[in-house]
C-alpha cells in the first residue's frame, strides 16, 4: 500500500463513527471504572448523572433554536430584541443554562452569510442547539471554516453567490452565537410552527440554509 | 498554550462528512463521561478554564488522534490527578485506596437541572473604564504564552477593528492558573480575512472575542 492509499484508509476509519464505539471496547472499561471509583469516593450521587445524560439527550436541542428563529420570522419586535440582546429574548421563550449564558444573534442577509465555529475546542450554544454534532468538534470543521468557508459549505451542499460576504465567527469567550438564518420564499402563510420545520440546526450554525417549505422536516431534539 | 487544540488554517485534516440524523452519542460510555465531567466540574475543584488547559495540555499527537470524548476523559483524569482526588492507580484500576478528599460540593439529582438551566455567567463588574469602543483600529498582541489563553495563534499580531464591547468578563488566562478570576473588558474583533491569511482564503472577514489584555490601540488607523 502506498503512503497515500494508507493515508486515505486511515482517515477513511476515523470517520466510521457507527462503529467507534464497538471498536473501542477499552474506553468503556476505562470510564466505567472511573464512575465506580468517583461514587466510591463520594463525588458523584449516580443520580445525577442519569439526571444529566437524559436532559442532554432528550429535553435539550436544535428545536429550541428553531423556534427562536420561527418567532423571529413572524414577529418583527422579537427579531429586533433577539438582535440587540438575544440573551433576554431567547430566555424569553424558556431557554436558558450552560453555555448559553451570555447570547448574540448573526442575522443572515442577502449579501451576509455569517458562520460559527470554535477553532480552539467545540464552543456551542447547548440550550437552543444541544451537544454539537462530532464533526462540528472535530479537526476538519475547526481547522478550515476560518480559512475556507465556501470549501466547507460546498461540503454541506451550499453554494452562495459570489459576492456574498462570508463572515465567519470564532467562539473564543463564553459568547455563544446563533444564526438567524434568512427566512425562505414562498412562506409568507406559514405559523411559526410551520415555520420552526424549516430551521435546521446546521441553518442555525452557518453550515446550512433553512429548507424551502416543501422540505419541511422538524429538527430533533428540544421541547416540544 | 501552542497546542494541538489551536487549529485554525491547518490543513490537510480531510473531509468534514457530516453524518445524517446523528446521535448525540455514539457509545455509552461517551454519555457517561460528559456527565462524569459535568457532575465533576461542579464540585469546584477546579473551573471550565482549567478544564479547558487540561485537555489542551494533551500531547499534540495524543490529542490529534483522540476523540472529542476520549480527549474529555483524559483532561477529567489529569484534573483529578492534580487535584489530588485520585491517584493514576486508583483510575485505570478503579479500585479506591484511600478515601474520598473532601470537595466543596456533591451534585445531587435534584440540582441536576437547576444548575444546568441556571448556568454560570462570566460577565462581572467593570474594574476599569474600557480602552475601546466600538470602531476603534487595534491590534492583537504576538503572545505565545506556555499557559491556557483564548487568542488563537491565526489572528496574533494582526490589524483589526472593535465591533462589539461585551462587557467585563472573567479572564480565563488568568483563571485556568488559580490565579483568580481577574475580569477584563472582552470585546469582538472583525480581522479582514486578507489580513489573516493572504489570498488564500474564501472568507471576507473573521471575527474573535478578545480580551483587553490581548489588545493594543492600532496607530495605523
Amino acid at each position: 500500500m502506498s503512503h497515500d492509499a494508507e493515508h486515505e484508509h486511515e482517515h477513511g476509519h476515523e470517520h466510521d463513527h457507527a462503529h467507534e464505539g464497538s471498536a473501542l471496547p477499552e474506553m468503556d472499561l476505562r470510564v466505567r471504572a472511573l464512575e465506580s471509583l468517583l461514587i466510591e469516593k463520594g463525588y458523584v450521587d449516580p443520580k445525577a448523572l442519569d439526571v444529566l445524560i437524559d436532559t442532554y439527550e432528550h429535553k435539550v436541542g436544535p428545536r429550541n433554536g428553531a423556534r427562536v428563529v420561527a418567532k423571529a420570522w413572524s414577529d418583527p419586535g422579537f427579531r429586533q430584541w433577539l438582535l440587540d440582546d438575544a440573551t433576554a429574548a431567547i430566555a424569553s421563550l424558556g431557554f436558558t443554562g450552560r453555555q448559553g449564558e451570555h447570547m448574540v444573534a448573526l442575522e443572515n442577509t442577502p449579501g451576509v452569510h455569517n458562520m460559527v465555529v470554535c477553532t480552539l475546542c467545540s464552543c456551542y450554544p447547548w440550550p437552543v442547539l444541544g451537544l454539537p454534532p462530532i464533526w462540528y468538534k472535530s479537526a476538519p470543521y475547526r481547522s478550515r471554516a476560518v480559512i475556507d468557508p465556501r470549501g466547507v459549505l460546498a461540503e454541506f451542499g451550499v453554494a452562495l453567490p459570489d459576492d456574498t460576504d462570508i463572515r465567519v465567527w470564532d467562539s473564543t469567550a463564553e459568547v455563544r452565537y446563533l444564526v438567524l438564518p434568512m427566512r425562505p420564499p414562498n412562506t409568507d402563510t406559514l405559523n411559526e410552527d410551520e415555520l420552526a420545520d424549516l430551521v435546521t440546526r446546521d441553518s442555525m450554525i452557518g453550515t446550512g440554509l433553512a429548507l424551502a417549505s416543501h422540505e419541511a422536516k422538524p429538527a430533533s431534539g428540544g421541547q416540544p | 498554550m501552542n497546542g494541538a487544540q489551536d487549529m485554525g488554517g491547518m490543513q490537510s485534516f480531510g473531509p468534514i462528512a457530516p453524518e445524517t440524523d446523528e446521535p448525540y452519542f455514539h457509545a455509552d460510555w461517551e454519555r457517561r463521561a460528559l456527565a462524569l465531567t459535568i457532575a465533576m466540574g461542579s464540585t469546584g475543584k477546579w473551573n471550565i478554564d482549567m478544564s479547558r488547559a487540561a485537555r489542551e495540555s494533551l500531547p499534540p499527537a495524543q490529542y490529534l488522534s483522540s476523540s472529542y470524548y476520549e480527549i474529555w476523559f483524559a483532561g477529567l483524569r489529569k484534573l483529578l490527578i492534580d487535584s489530588g482526588l485520585a491517584t493514576r492507580d486508583e483510575i485505570d484500576s478503579g479500585v479506591s485506596q484511600r478515601a474520598g478528599a473532601p470537595v466543596p460540593r456533591v451534585l445531587a439529582a435534584d440540582q441536576v437541572n437547576p444548575m444546568l438551566f441556571r448556568g454560570s455567567p462570566v460577565s462581572r463588574p467593570e474594574p476599569y473604564p474600557a480602552r475601546f469602543a466600538v470602531g476603534d483600529a487595534v491590534r492583537t498582541l504576538t503572545l505565545n504564552p506556555t499557559t491556557h489563553t483564548r487568542l488563537p495563534r491565526y489572528c496574533r499580531g494582526k490589524h483589526g477593528r472593535i465591533v462589539a464591547v461585551r462587557g467585563a468578563h472573567v479572564f480565563p488566562d488568568s483563571n485556568a492558573l488559580g490565579h483568580g478570576e481577574d475580569p477584563q473588558w472582552l470585546y469582538t474583533v472583525r480581522f479582514d480575512a486578507v489580513e489573516l491569511w493572504g489570498k488564500d482564503t474564501t472568507a471576507s472577514s473573521v471575527c474573535a472575542d478578545c480580551w483587553e489584555p490581548y489588545l493594543e490601540a492600532d496607530g495605523k488607523a
